[in-house]
């Protein structure tokens, strides 16, 4: 019954933006606006915002992107997107009921969204029940696709790709001739921490390198000793970490205490990416790797571009986050051009004939290509190093834009 | 070689915690009266410690500083609010102290925000290596300083004339006030030293460890398994149980996995308190019912 009266209203809706009028596509957007995460919310949903400006008007200097240059969408006679936004305030059931509300009273053509992976797991539900299209640029959890749904599409890397990059990184190292006979993987003890851990693990055994030791622990801990102790012990000759903001500063000034800096240190975003991590211990953990699948690049660059005008628009840098949320924006824009309509079907079918290559990206993905279960197969990360006072693009070696510096030197 | 290293960190991290705990104990020993606002007290400390570093004066001046002005609102929390509460039923003044430390933790997220601050390097950034053994200066002066004033504490109740007074209002407040003692001042001290104990513990802390304003919940956690495992009520207690938590931490965390540490300690506490429930130097729960 309430799927009769859905499809009536979709194609009522579909009837009245037909693309002869070259009215608004609206796009349904979904982030957290207040709580804890409101500011990473915000500066997501600028970022879509700006995506949405860039497509809507003209930008011939970034036409490398797709749909992104004559302003608007060419194949819907010049249509407008436009982006209505709702706030989910970091609670799964809140985002269950705005993405309801955006999709029945707003008729959205499509979704995006939604920042924390557990909102993000039940606003798709929402979507895959009434047959929109909903695009996920950055939750990471691994059970938002694989529920067999149709209409949910993820473009952003999930733990088990960093974790495969993490293992490529390390075998390249062997490879130029630098010792990695063993790793050790230290990870927080809660679901983010545990879930990235398991993957790190796998990833290491396929790729045939040796795993020394798993050491969880808490992160509210206000010692670490005894877990730098064991690493000191083990003499792993990279150390993995999986942490959060304190406990990350705590690791890297409690290593300096006891004398002890392995030979490489990779960081799993979240506390390395913090942004106290580096002015609390900058000078002390230099060599430091973190992972980002968002670069500046080189001056006159596409990135360069938006990130200038993300600067002019936000007065804050673009952080890899919300450069995933932009990529969504792009990619889901693409789809909908190619579909040369607003009827969700179409835009589902477009979707899955997505074929994006690394330099119709922003992103240091290597495409965007969606499997059966909508996760997109060509997910990728970079490797940034901590030389002096900013992270670095060091891999891989053909988009790096510093020399990568192994071992190390910590605060030497 | 390992194992001494962890035992050294262990018991000097513990100094730190027998000397926040011993505040907290204090309050309870003084007027049966359990202060949710501990932790909180310790996050203001380091918090003072960062206000006086932003000011460009060097770590000599953070322990001062945060018992002075930790000292003051552990009076002005007496005087303004536990004064008045202790005259109504018990779950008010249960609640008072759990609203206080909300409104602490919460005023502290509007002033300094979320982010988490470290002291800039300092003079007190070294670190100390006795044959084999690193120790960093920061932890050492911590642990040191810590032990030296929680037993200051325990001296000061036992063996001053201040101290008799103080106890003098915990054995009998009306006792007391015919012996010429003013019940309201000697407590107001009390809330004074406990709150102090806290700030400079806080203050120490802050010189090794991260802190956000939501940093005090793990530390009030900590002195409550301090005081009761110490015994409530019991300065000598506390600063006991501060060195066992401290060292079995440390040590359960090297020996048997970092992952299993709070399970060691809660488990043995646990067993500590099933064995002897009124605590390791508790007088027993049957003198105050």
């Amino acid at each position: 019954m309430r799927r009769g009266v859905l499809s009536a209203a979709v194609v009522g809706a579909a009837l009245s933006v037909g693309p002869a009028w070259a009215a608004d596509v609206k796009i349904g957007v979904v982030f957290p606006l207040s709580g804890n995460a409101a500011n990473a919310g915000k500066s997501a949903l600028d970022a879509v915002q700006l995506a949405a400006d860039i497509i809507n008007n003209p930008h011939s200097e970034l036409s490398a992107l797709p749909s992104v240059g004559p302003g608007g969408l060419s194949k819907l006679g010049g249509a407008k997107i436009q982006v209505i936004s709702a706030d989910h305030q970091g609670n799964p059931a809140e985002g269950q009921s705005q993405t309801l509300r955006l999709i029945t009273q707003e008729k959205v053509a499509a979704m995006i969204g939604a920042y924390q992976s557990n909102v993000s797991f039940t606003a798709t539900a929402v979507a895959e029940r009434y047959g929109i299209p909903f695009v996920v640029g950055d939750s990471v959890a691994a059970n938002i696709t694989g529920r067999s749904f149709k209409w949910v599409f993820r473009t952003t890397p999930v733990a088990s790709d960093f974790a495969a990059n993490y293992m490529i990184f390390l075998n390249d190292m062997k490879k130029a001739g630098h010792k990695v006979d063993s790793i050790a993987v230290v990870n927080e003890n809660t679901d983010y921490g545990t879930s990235v851990a398991g993957s790190v693990l796998e990833q290491a055994k396929s790729h045939g390198i040796n795993v020394a030791a798993q050491i969880p622990y808490n992160a509210n801990a206000t010692d670490v000793s005894a877990q730098v102790l064991q690493l000191k012990d083990k003499k792993p000759d990279c150390v993995i970490f999986i942490s959060y903001t304190a406990d990350s500063i705590l690791y890297m000034k409690t290593m300096k205490n006891l004398d002890y800096t392995p030979p490489m240190i990779i960081g799993d975003d979240s506390g390395f990416s913090d942004p106290t991590f580096i002015p609390s211990i900058g000078t002390i953990a230099q060599g430091v790797m973190n992972r980002s699948a968002w670069d500046v690049g080189k001056p006159g660059s596409v990135t360069a571009t938006i990130s200038k005008l993300f600067k002019a628009k936000t007065g804050h840098e673009m952080d890899d986050t919300s450069a995933r949320d932009m990529q969504a924006m792009f990619v889901l824009a693409d789809a909908i051009n190619r579909a040369g309509s607003t009827e969700p079907a179409k835009i589902q079918a477009a979707l899955n004939a997505t074929n994006l290559k690394p330099e119709q990206l922003i992103m240091g993905y290597r495409g965007v290509k969606f499997d059966q279960t909508g996760q997109n197969t060509e997910a990728a990360t970079y490797l940034i190093q901590l030389q002096g006072k900013d992270y670095v693009a060091v891999w891989p070696e053909k988009s790096a834009t510093a020399k990568l510096q192994w071992p190390m030197k910590g605060w030497k | 070689m390992i194992l001494l290293q962890a035992a050294v960190g262990g018991l000097l991290l513990g100094a730190v915690y027998a000397l926040f705990s011993s505040g907290l104990t204090l309050i309870w020993g003084m007027m049966n009266f359990i202060n949710f606002a501990h932790g909180e007290f310790v996050m203001l400390g380091m918090y003072v410690a960062l206000l006086v570093s932003w000011v460009n004066l060097g770590p000599e001046v953070f322990g001062p500083a945060a018992a002075v002005a930790l000292m003051l609102l552990g009076v002005i929390v007496y005087m303004g609010l536990i004064k008045h509460v202790m005259r109504g039923p018990m779950l008010s003044q249960i609640l008072s102290t759990f609203g206080l430390a909300l409104l602490l933790r919460y005023s502290a997220f509007y002033i300094f925000k979320s982010d988490f601050r470290t002291l800039p390097d300092t003079a007190l950034s070294g670190t100390l290596n006795f044959g084999g053994i690193y120790v960093s200066r920061a932890q050492l002066l911590a642990g040191l300083l810590a032990a030296v004033l929680a037993l200051g504490m325990h001296v000061l109740l036992t063996r001053t004339a201040l101290g008799s007074r103080l106890l003098a209002v915990a054995e009998d407040r009306n006792a007391a006030m015919l012996m010429g003692i003013h019940p309201d001042r000697m407590q107001a001290l009390a809330w004074g030293l406990s709150a102090a104990s806290a700030g400079i513990a806080g203050a120490l802390m802050a010189i090794a460890y991260p802190f956000s304003p939501s940093v005090g919940e793990t530390f009030a956690l900590t002195a409550f398994v301090v005081v009761s495992l110490g015994g409530f009520g019991s300065v000598p207690g506390a600063m006991i149980a501060g060195f066992i938590i401290g060292l079995v931490e440390a040590l359960a965390g090297y020996l048997i996995g970092p992952i299993y540490k709070d399970v060691i300690v809660y488990g043995l506490f646990v067993a500590v308190l099933w064995i002897r429930p009124q605590g390791l130097l508790g007088t027993g729960s049957e003198s105050r019912s």
